[in-house]
């Protein structure tokens, strides 16, 4: 046992003069990922999985439109809502909503307009296909399933 | 002026920096969402025309899948019991079936790799050639989105998976090629041509 007590006269101190300067850095890298909300979602959002998941290539041409259960149900009730920005809407409303959207683009991106749906889990698909329906008629014919990567259970 | 002479260099004391960092750290890190924009991409069609010529399709070209309020599955006229994983395989058979090819069938068949060409079953029953065949699914209204997702997960899996493997990459690596640059654009078009993803979602019944 005496062999492993021979050296110690070295000091075992670990020099935290640096520490400041990791949790900088850290504390950077988490400031510059973070995007802020900047709305509230008014509906419960449990996202799908999926495994065939495309990213979009250009952020700016995204719109989101989240359906689900309203989270405050004593106000808004139990059935499926339909929000775009902060109100809720109902499906044959949506085509304001696109053109609002596509007037916000330059006229060459217009077309290329995508809609990501924000559907939680535990929606039927009669209000999803109203919703599709309308995108159809209003010309925003790309759209984005929003879902996680992963197996479903 | 009365000074202090005994003032030194003034000093801010660093030594609570740390903890304040880790403070703005940890606020931080809670209120991060790491934003993910991913998801199922599809194409609506266009919106009808009153005067739209109805166009025929024969019933074997047509993989149909329907889907009840109770999310119980139809799949080619017949109940489907099997995991959906399975319907992928299905799906991938249906569509490289080459029953009945035409001159631009035969080439597409002939531009597969033989482990490909290995899997037709040329059965007079299913599809001609992939471009005649189409992926159709109907729900419900009171299908969950649940379940419509899984199918369109598996119905663009197995698309993903025939395009992948025409060029020798897998179904992950194909949907990450980038459309910007040349080389990794001519392997998605290598890969599409002559297969259309054709996935039809009909407007549920009232």
């Amino acid at each position: 046992m005496s062999k492993f007590k021979k050296n110690s006269s070295a000091s075992q101190d670990i020099p935290t003069a640096a520490l400041p300067d990791i949790i900088f850095m850290l504390l950077f890298f988490f400031m510059v990922t973070t995007v802020m909300r900047e709305q509230e979602i008014l509906v419960k959002q449990v996202l799908p999985k999926a495994e065939q998941l495309s990213k979009i290539q250009k952020k700016s041409l995204v719109s989101h439109i989240y359906i689900g259960e309203p989270r405050n149900i004593g106000t808004y009730g139990e059935e499926p809502r339909i929000q775009t920005n902060d109100v809720f809407m109902e499906p044959d409303e949506l085509t304001l909503f696109v053109n609002q959207e596509k007037d916000k683009l330059s006229e060459a991106e217009r077309d290329r307009i995508t809609m990501a749906l924000n559907i939680d889990n535990e929606v039927k698909m009669g209000i999803v296909s109203d919703v599709e329906q309308t995108l159809r008629k209003s010309n925003a014919r790309k759209i984005l399933y929003k879902s996680l990567r992963g197996v479903q259970n | 002026m009365a000074r202090n002479k005994e003032r030194g260099t003034p000093e801010v004391s660093s030594g609570s920096m740390a903890d304040i960092a880790f403070l703005l750290l940890i606020f931080f890190l809670v209120t991060t969402t790491i934003a993910n924009d991913k998801g199922i991409l599809m194409t609506l069609p266009p919106p009808p025309e009153p005067d739209q010529p109805i166009v025929e399709f024969q019933e074997r070209n047509i993989f149909k899948i329907l889907a009840n309020s109770n999310d119980q599955l139809l799949v080619e006229n017949e109940p489907y019991n099997k995991p959906i994983s399975e319907l992928k395989d299905d799906i991938k058979a249906f569509v490289l079936n080459f029953g009945n090819p035409d001159q631009e069938g035969i080439d597409t068949y002939n531009s597969l790799p033989s482990q490909m060409k290995a899997r037709a079953k040329q059965s007079p029953e299913s599809s001609d050639h992939p471009k005649k065949a189409v992926v159709s699914f109907k729900a419900n209204r009171g299908t969950s989105y649940d379940l419509y997702i899984q199918i369109m997960d598996a119905a663009h899996a197995a698309y993903n998976e025939i395009y992948a493997e025409r060029v020798g990459i897998n179904a992950m690596e194909f949907l990450e090629l980038d459309q910007s640059n040349d080389v990794e654009k001519r392997m998605y078009l290598q890969g599409r041509a002559g297969i259309p993803k054709a996935i039809s979602i009909a407007e549920p019944d009232k």
